[in-house]
């Protein structure tokens, strides 16, 4: 297997691992970042979500070769010391249950900011709805969008 | 046991049949359950739980398990109170599988009752013997002594020593036997909206949930199964599967089966691992498996239904029969009957049932995911016949619980192939596997008949719940489904009805099917509230009384009760006209931990189907200890069974669950998510827990929206099947 690179998080690194190998699995089992979650394994619930050249993607669906090359920046990468806007909303509303969905919002939540930086509640719905939260943070996550857009 | 026996009592009777319960408080000071603490010195520890050390490091033990609900952040803050001293000083770790700590299972929404006590004593133990060393050390009486930040000071000579200080001096001192506990009206940090202390590590992809363990020389397991329920592996060819690159080997699982503490018994279904250097590697290989099952003549949906049908002609176990409910529905002027049909459901938590374990010459460590660490810890102790000390049960955060993660089918799978390559090993489940193969909760039939008389009070009442036994399935042998205990458990809310009616009974008829059943968020009374609630409304339609008033009639003499359904009532504007295809519904329960839950549901039915717009929920728990938490266990309650009551439905074909992932097993969507507003009201000195009370009334609460809204009743879950 010939090696492949990508940019994660900034860094350069240099994976051997097969082409087909789903980004998720090559991250948590690879790499050994596991920040990002398995969820369902084919696109239905976001628990994988990263940025692929800073659009939102899930991992899960998204294999190795189809990274190659590109900048991926997963939750661990979203900033330093949690200083993004989105992570300061989250603690300072308490966003997480169980938490375990919460890197996958986050980076939804990002990508969104990023294009759009005063969210409607439509916008929130239309850019989240491939998130799913059994816990049930839903209107935590959107209070937080909100607050999180108004600093930005 | 009687047959008001609720999951907790159960769950702790099970606990104690085998050996598990011992006293919390354990009298010995200066217990060291950390060697590094117990190299800085004597310290002070009250309880197994909680250690003060010469540095002032104060160490909290957390005896119960985090799935979401809070208690890693609500416990500590107990003890915070009790001591004076602020909740982010305090260390908290995660207490490893051991009776010392008492009962660990983590459900039945009873961590906080039944710590609540415990706690507040053994911090008030230690507060005291700082506070008497403190006196000692300055020759002034303990009464002139007070706490705060840490510190014991002495006000009127305006001196001051650290908890660290004090401890070598405290630590010698008798532990007090009763110590004076803290008024609730002056506790400065309970009662009071309190952030989390778990939320930082959640939001930057540091926190180490049961699928993070990383170990050197891990390997991944993935498991094959028969997709019909208990059926065996007759053969399989795994050429394919260890072709697959990244394949390392491939584990066949003997069937069979295991008993622990001579009560809860544990399937070893027939099985095979695949083995391989990743996850993804082990999941194709998984599917290259070819498995021969014997699979055939399993039932469908539709055959189970007709069981149920069958078995409810007759009548059951009965939990409660007040007057004589069959005469007075004989000369009831009025007879309403209706029966509902309920579906199986899974749990769908969103980390996909996983565990780690490395069985290896006399050692195992099992990292599991659990709500139930004492189980783990005897089943691995049974599996690889190692005694309870080399045996270690390191308990993780989860992805959610919601009482999937009571059932030890994935710990088991773990702890199998460990020992057969003696190498630590991650067993993973596909959310294909996870979603059929749960331990789903019951499908359920009922019948209700109320009678009313001809001034239009509801006279009579009779309740038939037809569904799986938990129990029964769990301990086949001590608790079966026809016995008192069993009845117990099924009868949750429909036996313990709050309203007044003179002549009421209810009786459970056990059915016995292949399908695994298991703990779901709230159990039993996720049924019966449905049936119960959605049922009186058809009363009040059938009398022409309004829903809210015949409930105030029928809880007239219990005060808490309407004080949470006036609540709910009066914040949704109950009564306010709504615009045609708009529906506003009503349902009120007592959950077994004794907190009250009203919900009022808003809805519209428009060509995009059914829309719950708002939801509005009043509860009572008590003592109100966080509020900020207790809220979003109200939210995420209402959440977890508004996809089950608008969605949720696991069906058999043949035997095999029709469903597989998210596609196909749906749950609500931020674009579906209503406005919830939460209302607590408080009432007496303790707390009741809220991890599951906001569960039951959701369902009905919508279902009666939506009958308002049409005007066609609703009878059977889900309710997008309508």
């Amino acid at each position: 297997m010939p090696p492949t690179w990508l940019v994660v998080n900034g860094s350069r690194r240099t994976v051997t691992a097969d082409p087909a190998m789903p980004l998720l699995w090559v991250l948590r089992d690879v790499m050994g970042m596991t920040g990002t979650k398995f969820g369902c394994g084919i696109a239905q619930c976001g628990a994988c979500t990263v940025h692929l050249d800073g659009a939102a993607v899930r991992s899960c669906s998204v294999p190795l070769s189809a990274a190659a090359g590109k900048r991926v920046t997963t939750v661990e990468g979203l900033s330093t010391n949690r200083m993004h806007a989105l992570q300061r909303a989250w603690i300072e509303l308490d966003v997480p249950q169980c938490g375990y969905c919460q890197s996958g919002q986050l980076m939804s939540a990002a990508a969104l900011l990023a294009r759009n930086p005063s969210p409607t509640d439509a916008d929130i719905d239309a850019a989240m709805d491939g998130n799913i939260c059994r816990c049930g943070t839903y209107q935590r996550i959107r209070a937080a969008i909100h607050r999180a857009a108004g600093e930005a | 046991m009687n047959a008001e026996v609720s999951r907790r009592e159960f769950v702790k009777a099970g606990a104690a049949l085998s050996g598990l319960v011992v006293a919390l408080q354990l009298p010995a000071y200066a217990r060291t359950a950390a060697g590094a603490l117990a190299r800085l010195g004597p310290t002070l520890s009250p309880a197994a739980f909680l250690q003060i050390a010469p540095d002032g490091t104060v160490t909290f033990w957390l005896s119960k398990c985090e799935m979401g609900q809070g208690v890693r952040s609500a416990l500590p803050m107990i003890v915070a109170e009790e001591l004076d001293i602020s909740p982010e000083a305090i260390r908290v770790e995660q207490a490893s599988a051991d009776p010392k700590y008492g009962d660990q299972a983590t459900g039945g929404s009873s961590s906080i009752s039944s710590l609540w006590q415990p706690l507040r004593k053994a911090s008030a133990q230690a507060r005291e013997m700082l506070v008497g060393a403190a006196a000692r050390t300055w020759g002034v009486p303990a009464s002139e002594c007070a706490t705060g930040e840490g510190s014991v000071r002495h006000d009127p000579s305006g001196r001051r020593l650290s908890y660290g200080t004090l401890v070598p001096v405290a630590a010698a001192l008798a532990v007090p036997a009763e110590p004076a506990l803290k008024d609730p009206k002056s506790f400065r940090l309970l009662g009071r909206p309190s952030r989390r202390l778990d939320t930082a590590a959640k939001v930057d992809g540091s926190a180490r949930y049961g699928i993070d363990t990383r170990l050197p020389g891990m390997v991944f397991a993935c498991i094959a199964r028969c997709p019909v329920f208990g059926r065996p592996l007759t053969g399989y060819d795994a050429d394919q599967a260890r072709a697959m690159p990244g394949v390392i080997d491939v584990v066949p699982l003997e069937q069979g089966e295991l008993l622990i503490g001579d009560f809860w018994r544990f399937e070893l279904p027939g099985a095979v691992a695949v083995v391989a250097e990743n996850s993804w590697a082990a999941m194709r290989g998984c599917k290259a498996l070819d498995c021969r099952w014997e699979a055939a003549g399993g039932m469908s949906s539709a055959q189970l239904a007709r069981i149920f049908r069958d078995r409810s002609a007759q009548a059951g176990r009965l939990g409660r029969n007040d007057g004589d409910a069959q005469t007075a529905l004989e000369h009831a002027a009025k007879v309403v009957e209706v029966e509902y049909d309920v579906p199986f459901l899974a749990h769908a938590t969103m980390e996909p049932m996983n565990c780690t374990a490395y069985v290896r010459g006399g050692r195992c460590d099992v990292y599991a995911p659990t709500q139930d660490p004492g189980t783990v810890s005897q089943l691995a102790q049974s599996l690889t016949g190692l005694d309870a000390s080399a045996v270690e049960v390191h308990t993780t955060i989860m992805g959610g619980g919601f009482g999937r993660r009571f059932e030890m089918d994935w710990v088991i799978d773990s702890i199998r192939v460990s020992k057969a390559l003696s190498r630590p090993v991650q067993v993973v489940w596909t959310r294909e596997h996870d979603m059929q193969h749960d331990n789903y909760r019951p499908a359920s039939y009922h019948v209700l008949r109320g009678g009313l008389d001809s001034a239009g009070k509801l006279v009579a009442w009779t309740h038939r719940v037809v569904a799986p036994s938990v129990i029964g399935w769990h301990a086949p042998g001590v608790l079966p489904p026809g016995s008192a205990a069993a009845a117990g458990e099924a009868l949750d809310g429909a036996a313990d009805l709050a309203y007044a009616i003179p002549n009421l009974r209810v009786d459970y008829c056990p059915v016995q099917t292949p399908v695994p059943v298991g703990w779901w968020r709230s159990v039993y009374a996720s049924q019966t509230c449905f049936a119960n609630e959605t049922f009186l409304d058809e009363v009040a339609r059938a009398a022409g009384r309004d829903p809210l008033e015949l409930r105030r009639e029928l809880l007239a003499g219990s005060p808490r009760h309407l004080a949470v359904l006036n609540k709910a009532a009066e914040q949704a504007g109950w009564g306010t006209p709504l615009p045609a295809g708009r529906g506003r519904g009503i349902a009120i329960h007592k959950f077994f931990s004794d907190a009250i839950v009203a919900e009022v549901a808003e809805v519209t039915v428009g060509p995009k189907g059914l829309r719950v717009d708002r939801v509005v929920c009043a509860i009572d728990c008590g003592l109100a200890l966080n509020p900020d938490i207790i809220t979003a266990q109200m939210e995420g309650g209402i959440v977890y069974a508004l996809s089950a009551a608008l969605k949720g439905a696991i069906t058999l074909e043949a035997g095999r669950v029709k469903q597989s992932n998210f596609h196909d097993y749906p749950v609500l969507r931020h674009s579906e998510m209503p406005r919830v507003e939460v209302y607590i009201l408080a009432s007496g000195d303790t707390p009741h827990g809220v991890g599951e009370p906001a569960v039951p009334p959701l369902a009905p609460a919508v279902a009666n929206a939506l009958a308002m809204a049409t005007g066609t009743s609703v009878r059977r879950l889900p309710l997008a099947l309508e």
